[in-house]
Protein backbone atom coordinates (compact mmCIF):
# COMPACT_ATOMS: atom_id res chain seq x y z
CA UNK A 1 0.00 0.00 0.00
CA UNK A 2 2.62 2.40 1.07
CA UNK A 3 5.15 1.60 -1.70
CA UNK A 4 1.69 2.13 -4.28
CA UNK A 5 1.72 5.78 -2.47
CA UNK A 6 4.93 6.35 -2.54
CA UNK A 7 4.92 5.32 -6.58
CA UNK A 8 2.37 7.26 -7.49
CA UNK A 9 3.44 10.40 -6.01
CA UNK A 10 6.53 9.69 -7.35
CA UNK A 11 5.16 9.99 -10.98
CA UNK A 12 2.86 12.63 -9.92
CA UNK A 13 5.73 14.76 -8.92
CA UNK A 14 7.42 13.77 -11.83
CA UNK A 15 4.97 14.89 -14.30
CA UNK A 16 4.62 18.51 -12.36
CA UNK A 17 8.78 19.33 -12.40
CA UNK A 18 8.38 18.54 -16.15
CA UNK A 19 5.79 21.25 -16.07
CA UNK A 20 7.56 23.19 -14.76
CA UNK A 21 10.62 22.80 -17.68
CA UNK A 22 12.86 20.03 -15.97
CA UNK A 23 13.57 17.35 -18.93
CA UNK A 24 11.98 13.92 -17.81
CA UNK A 25 15.21 11.85 -18.30
CA UNK A 26 16.87 14.30 -15.55
CA UNK A 27 14.28 13.36 -13.40
CA UNK A 28 14.85 10.64 -10.37
CA UNK A 29 14.24 9.41 -7.54
CA UNK A 30 17.01 11.30 -5.60
CA UNK A 31 17.43 14.04 -8.20
CA UNK A 32 17.78 17.13 -5.59
CA UNK A 33 15.66 20.03 -6.32
CA UNK A 34 18.88 22.14 -6.50
CA UNK A 35 20.20 20.18 -8.97
CA UNK A 36 17.01 20.84 -11.19
CA UNK A 37 16.03 23.58 -13.34
CA UNK A 38 13.70 24.04 -10.15
CA UNK A 39 13.64 27.39 -8.52
CA UNK A 40 11.53 29.04 -5.29
CA UNK A 41 8.26 29.54 -7.34
CA UNK A 42 8.17 26.21 -8.57
CA UNK A 43 8.59 24.83 -4.94
CA UNK A 44 5.59 26.94 -3.90
CA UNK A 45 3.88 25.35 -6.89
CA UNK A 46 4.90 21.64 -5.90
CA UNK A 47 3.99 22.42 -2.44
CA UNK A 48 0.35 23.38 -3.92
CA UNK A 49 -0.45 20.40 -5.79
CA UNK A 50 0.52 18.31 -2.88
CA UNK A 51 -1.92 20.26 -0.36
CA UNK A 52 -4.63 20.09 -3.53
CA UNK A 53 -4.41 16.69 -4.80
CA UNK A 54 -3.38 14.93 -1.14
CA UNK A 55 -4.92 16.90 1.34
CA UNK A 56 -1.90 17.53 3.55
CA UNK A 57 -1.14 20.88 4.70
CA UNK A 58 2.67 21.82 4.08
CA UNK A 59 4.38 24.25 5.77
CA UNK A 60 7.41 26.02 5.19
CA UNK A 61 9.09 24.29 7.58
CA UNK A 62 8.44 21.26 5.68
CA UNK A 63 9.40 22.06 2.41
CA UNK A 64 12.69 23.17 3.93
CA UNK A 65 12.81 19.99 4.62
CA UNK A 66 12.15 18.46 1.04
CA UNK A 67 14.82 17.99 -0.97
CA UNK A 68 14.55 15.53 -3.39
CA UNK A 69 11.26 13.66 -5.23
CA UNK A 70 12.02 10.82 -2.86
CA UNK A 71 11.53 13.11 -0.21
CA UNK A 72 7.64 14.07 -1.89
CA UNK A 73 6.93 10.22 -1.62
CA UNK A 74 7.94 10.08 1.50
CA UNK A 75 6.25 12.90 2.98
CA UNK A 76 3.39 12.32 1.55
CA UNK A 77 2.72 8.09 2.40
CA UNK A 78 3.82 9.20 6.15
CA UNK A 79 1.24 11.49 6.20
CA UNK A 80 -1.39 9.49 4.84
CA UNK A 81 -0.79 6.47 7.23
CA UNK B 1 19.74 36.50 -2.17
CA UNK B 2 19.74 34.06 -4.87
CA UNK B 3 18.29 34.77 -8.21
CA UNK B 4 15.80 31.88 -9.57
CA UNK B 5 17.64 30.17 -12.34
CA UNK B 6 16.44 31.65 -15.79
CA UNK B 7 14.61 28.94 -17.66
CA UNK B 8 13.34 30.34 -21.04
CA UNK B 9 9.88 30.41 -21.34
CA UNK B 10 7.52 29.91 -24.43
CA UNK B 11 5.92 32.77 -25.32
CA UNK B 12 2.00 32.02 -24.63
CA UNK B 13 -0.16 30.34 -28.07
CA UNK B 14 -2.92 32.23 -29.57
CA UNK B 15 -5.52 32.83 -26.90
CA UNK B 16 -8.40 30.45 -26.17
CA UNK B 17 -11.66 31.56 -24.63
CA UNK B 18 -10.68 31.82 -20.31
CA UNK B 19 -13.35 29.95 -18.46
CA UNK B 20 -12.90 31.85 -15.32
CA UNK B 21 -13.51 35.22 -14.10
CA UNK B 22 -12.66 38.91 -13.17
CA UNK B 23 -12.99 40.28 -9.63
CA UNK B 24 -12.91 44.07 -9.55
CA UNK B 25 -13.60 45.54 -5.88
CA UNK B 26 -14.79 48.31 -4.66
CA UNK B 27 -16.84 48.45 -8.05
CA UNK B 28 -20.07 49.78 -7.01
CA UNK B 29 -19.34 53.12 -8.11
CA UNK B 30 -16.43 55.25 -9.95
CA UNK B 31 -13.29 53.42 -11.63
CA UNK B 32 -14.40 50.23 -10.12
CA UNK B 33 -17.96 50.47 -11.57
CA UNK B 34 -16.70 51.71 -14.72
CA UNK B 35 -13.78 48.59 -15.26
CA UNK B 36 -16.04 45.86 -13.95
CA UNK B 37 -18.40 46.82 -17.04
CA UNK B 38 -15.28 47.01 -19.46
CA UNK B 39 -14.18 43.67 -18.92
CA UNK B 40 -17.90 42.20 -19.12
CA UNK B 41 -17.63 44.04 -22.41
CA UNK B 42 -14.89 42.29 -23.56
CA UNK B 43 -16.34 39.03 -22.29
CA UNK B 44 -15.48 38.54 -18.72
CA UNK B 45 -17.82 37.01 -16.24
CA UNK B 46 -17.55 40.18 -13.40
CA UNK B 47 -17.79 39.54 -9.30
CA UNK B 48 -18.41 43.14 -8.25
CA UNK B 49 -17.46 43.59 -5.31
CA UNK B 50 -19.00 46.56 -2.81
CA UNK B 51 -18.25 46.91 1.25
CA UNK B 52 -21.40 49.41 1.80
CA UNK B 53 -23.34 50.37 -1.72
CA UNK B 54 -24.98 47.42 -2.06
CA UNK B 55 -27.48 49.18 -4.64
CA UNK B 56 -24.61 50.97 -6.54
CA UNK B 57 -23.33 47.37 -7.01
CA UNK B 58 -26.37 45.99 -8.28
CA UNK B 59 -27.01 48.39 -10.53
CA UNK B 60 -23.65 47.35 -11.40
CA UNK B 61 -24.33 44.02 -11.94
CA UNK B 62 -27.80 44.71 -13.93
CA UNK B 63 -26.43 46.84 -16.50
CA UNK B 64 -23.99 44.64 -16.94
CA UNK B 65 -26.54 41.98 -17.51
CA UNK B 66 -28.37 44.71 -19.81
CA UNK B 67 -25.32 43.68 -22.29
CA UNK B 68 -25.55 40.40 -22.14
CA UNK B 69 -22.87 40.26 -19.85
CA UNK B 70 -22.51 38.17 -16.55
CA UNK B 71 -21.95 39.60 -13.12
CA UNK B 72 -22.60 38.63 -9.58
CA UNK B 73 -22.34 41.62 -6.44
CA UNK B 74 -20.32 40.63 -3.45
CA UNK B 75 -20.27 42.19 0.21
CA UNK B 76 -17.41 42.05 1.07
CA UNK B 77 -14.80 44.68 3.28
CA UNK B 78 -11.69 43.88 1.70
CA UNK B 79 -10.02 45.11 5.08
CA UNK B 80 -11.02 42.29 7.09
CA UNK B 81 -9.81 39.29 6.27
CA UNK B 82 -12.27 36.75 6.79
CA UNK B 83 -14.66 38.85 4.43
CA UNK B 84 -12.06 38.64 2.05
CA UNK B 85 -11.33 35.20 2.23
CA UNK B 86 -15.41 33.96 1.72
CA UNK B 87 -15.66 36.77 -0.78
CA UNK B 88 -12.72 34.33 -2.92
CA UNK B 89 -14.27 31.01 -2.18
CA UNK B 90 -17.47 32.26 -2.95
CA UNK B 91 -16.79 33.72 -5.88
CA UNK B 92 -14.79 31.04 -7.52
CA UNK B 93 -17.77 28.50 -6.37
CA UNK B 94 -20.33 30.70 -8.48
CA UNK B 95 -17.81 32.06 -11.47
CA UNK B 96 -15.14 29.88 -11.81
CA UNK B 97 -11.39 30.73 -10.79
CA UNK B 98 -10.23 33.98 -10.30
CA UNK B 99 -8.20 34.86 -13.74
CA UNK B 100 -8.57 38.77 -13.44
CA UNK B 101 -8.13 40.74 -10.28
CA UNK B 102 -8.59 44.79 -9.96
CA UNK B 103 -7.63 45.96 -6.77
CA UNK B 104 -9.39 48.93 -6.96
CA UNK B 105 -11.14 49.40 -3.30
CA UNK B 106 -9.91 52.81 -1.39
CA UNK B 107 -10.47 54.58 1.58
CA UNK B 108 -9.13 58.15 2.23
CA UNK B 109 -8.74 59.71 5.86
CA UNK B 110 -6.99 62.57 5.24
CA UNK B 111 -4.64 64.61 7.84
CA UNK B 112 -1.59 65.94 8.12
CA UNK B 113 0.89 63.62 9.68
CA UNK B 114 1.50 65.76 12.64
CA UNK B 115 -1.68 65.34 13.93
CA UNK B 116 -2.62 61.98 12.10
CA UNK B 117 -4.31 58.96 14.43
CA UNK B 118 -3.20 55.41 13.95
CA UNK B 119 -6.25 54.69 13.41
CA UNK B 120 -6.34 56.54 10.77
CA UNK B 121 -3.14 55.38 9.41
CA UNK B 122 -3.63 51.31 9.92
CA UNK B 123 -7.27 51.79 8.03
CA UNK B 124 -6.23 53.20 5.06
CA UNK B 125 -2.92 51.06 5.05
CA UNK B 126 -5.27 47.94 5.53
CA UNK B 127 -7.79 48.59 2.63
CA UNK B 128 -5.95 50.13 0.57
CA UNK B 129 -2.83 48.07 0.77
CA UNK B 130 -2.98 44.81 2.54
CA UNK B 131 -6.08 44.13 1.40
CA UNK B 132 -4.41 43.89 -1.86
CA UNK B 133 -1.58 42.11 -0.49
CA UNK B 134 -3.80 39.25 0.73
CA UNK B 135 -6.36 39.23 -2.37
CA UNK B 136 -3.03 38.74 -4.55
CA UNK B 137 -1.88 36.25 -2.52
CA UNK B 138 -5.47 34.34 -2.85
CA UNK B 139 -5.64 34.23 -6.45
CA UNK B 140 -2.47 33.31 -7.16
CA UNK B 141 -2.59 29.73 -6.82
CA UNK B 142 -5.38 29.79 -9.47
CA UNK B 143 -3.30 31.85 -11.93
CA UNK B 144 -0.77 29.79 -11.68
CA UNK B 145 -2.24 26.32 -12.31
CA UNK B 146 -4.59 27.66 -15.29
CA UNK B 147 -0.85 29.70 -16.64
CA UNK B 148 -2.48 32.66 -17.07
CA UNK B 149 -3.70 35.53 -14.33
CA UNK B 150 -4.40 38.99 -14.65
CA UNK B 151 -3.16 41.45 -11.85
CA UNK B 152 -4.24 45.41 -11.86
CA UNK B 153 -3.84 47.27 -8.92
CA UNK B 154 -5.24 50.95 -8.68
CA UNK B 155 -2.45 52.98 -7.39
CA UNK B 156 -2.46 56.63 -7.57
CA UNK B 157 -0.50 60.09 -8.36
CA UNK B 158 -0.24 60.69 -4.88
CA UNK B 159 1.83 57.23 -5.13
CA UNK B 160 4.42 59.01 -7.08
CA UNK B 161 4.42 62.55 -5.95
CA UNK B 162 4.21 64.59 -2.80
CA UNK B 163 0.15 65.43 -2.16
CA UNK B 164 0.32 67.40 1.75
CA UNK B 165 -2.37 65.81 4.14
CA UNK B 166 -2.38 62.36 2.42
CA UNK B 167 0.54 60.46 3.81
CA UNK B 168 -1.55 57.62 4.68
CA UNK B 169 -3.02 57.26 1.32
CA UNK B 170 0.38 58.11 0.06
CA UNK B 171 2.00 55.62 1.37
CA UNK B 172 -0.39 53.06 0.89
CA UNK B 173 -0.45 53.71 -2.84
CA UNK B 174 3.04 53.72 -3.28
CA UNK B 175 3.57 50.73 -1.44
CA UNK B 176 0.84 49.28 -3.95
CA UNK B 177 3.47 50.32 -6.58
CA UNK B 178 6.20 48.44 -4.88
CA UNK B 179 3.65 45.52 -4.39
CA UNK B 180 2.59 45.69 -8.09
CA UNK B 181 6.65 45.48 -9.65
CA UNK B 182 7.70 42.27 -6.99
CA UNK B 183 4.90 40.00 -7.53
CA UNK B 184 5.59 40.78 -11.13
CA UNK B 185 8.75 39.64 -10.89
CA UNK B 186 7.85 37.01 -9.12
CA UNK B 187 5.54 35.32 -11.45
CA UNK B 188 5.79 36.33 -14.91
CA UNK B 189 7.12 33.27 -15.83
CA UNK B 190 3.69 31.87 -15.28
CA UNK B 191 2.09 33.58 -17.76
CA UNK B 192 0.74 36.02 -15.18
CA UNK B 193 1.05 39.94 -15.39
CA UNK B 194 1.04 42.03 -12.41
CA UNK B 195 0.65 46.07 -13.35
CA UNK B 196 -0.75 49.17 -11.70
CA UNK B 197 -2.55 52.18 -12.85
CA UNK B 198 -1.74 55.70 -11.19
CA UNK B 199 -5.26 57.74 -11.93
CA UNK B 200 -4.79 61.60 -11.06
CA UNK B 201 -7.99 63.78 -10.31
CA UNK B 202 -10.84 61.50 -11.80
CA UNK B 203 -14.10 62.68 -11.43
CA UNK B 204 -16.06 60.54 -9.23
CA UNK B 205 -18.32 61.45 -6.28
CA UNK B 206 -15.56 61.67 -3.98
CA UNK B 207 -13.79 64.06 -5.85
CA UNK B 208 -17.04 65.55 -7.68
CA UNK B 209 -17.43 68.25 -5.06
CA UNK B 210 -13.70 69.39 -5.10
CA UNK B 211 -13.88 69.76 -9.01
CA UNK B 212 -17.42 72.00 -8.43
CA UNK B 213 -15.94 74.44 -6.18
CA UNK B 214 -13.90 76.31 -8.74
CA UNK B 215 -10.50 74.20 -7.85
CA UNK B 216 -8.66 76.15 -10.37
CA UNK B 217 -5.67 75.72 -8.67
CA UNK B 218 -6.00 72.08 -8.59
CA UNK B 219 -6.69 72.28 -11.76
CA UNK B 220 -4.14 74.13 -13.09
CA UNK B 221 -1.59 71.79 -11.89
CA UNK B 222 -2.88 69.27 -14.98
CA UNK B 223 -2.09 70.16 -18.05
CA UNK B 224 -4.98 68.73 -19.61
CA UNK B 225 -6.82 71.19 -17.61
CA UNK B 226 -10.15 68.96 -16.72
CA UNK B 227 -10.44 65.87 -14.25
CA UNK B 228 -10.38 62.53 -15.74
CA UNK B 229 -13.55 60.21 -16.51
CA UNK B 230 -13.46 56.45 -14.92
CA UNK B 231 -14.20 55.57 -17.92
CA UNK B 232 -10.55 56.76 -19.14
CA UNK B 233 -9.10 54.66 -16.27
CA UNK B 234 -11.60 51.39 -17.04
CA UNK B 235 -10.03 51.63 -20.35
CA UNK B 236 -6.49 51.30 -19.37
CA UNK B 237 -7.14 48.56 -16.75
CA UNK B 238 -9.34 46.82 -19.92
CA UNK B 239 -6.05 47.24 -22.16
CA UNK B 240 -3.81 45.97 -19.22
CA UNK B 241 -6.28 43.02 -18.76
CA UNK B 242 -6.56 42.32 -22.40
CA UNK B 243 -4.62 39.15 -23.99
CA UNK B 244 -2.69 41.89 -26.37
CA UNK B 245 -1.34 43.21 -23.16
CA UNK B 246 0.74 40.10 -22.37
CA UNK B 247 4.59 41.50 -22.40
CA UNK B 248 3.51 44.47 -20.03
CA UNK B 249 4.55 43.41 -16.66
CA UNK B 250 5.58 45.14 -13.63
CA UNK B 251 4.20 48.50 -15.48
CA UNK B 252 2.92 51.46 -13.87
CA UNK B 253 0.53 53.45 -16.48
CA UNK B 254 -0.18 56.98 -15.81
CA UNK B 255 -3.80 57.90 -16.29
CA UNK B 256 -3.59 61.70 -15.01
CA UNK B 257 -4.11 64.14 -17.79
CA UNK B 258 -0.31 64.65 -17.87
CA UNK B 259 0.09 65.32 -13.89
CA UNK B 260 3.02 63.38 -13.41
CA UNK B 261 4.44 64.20 -16.25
Amino acid sequence: MTTAIKDQVTERVTSALVEFGEEPENVKPDSRFEELDIDSLDLVELAQVIEDEYGIEVTDADMDKIKTVQDVADFVSQRQS
Amino acid sequence: MSTPAATVVEAPAKPERRVGCALVTGASRGIGAATARALAEDGWAVGVNYSRDREGAESVVASIEEIGGRAIALGADVGAEEQADEMLAGVADRLGPVLVLVNNAGVTSDGLLARLGDEAWNHVLEVNLTAAFRLTRGVLGQMMRERFGRIVNVSSVVGLRANPGQANYAAAKAGLIALTRTVAAEVARRGITVNAVAPGLIETELTREITSNGADGLLGAIPARRPGSPEEVAACIRFLVSEEASYVNGAVLPVDGGMAA
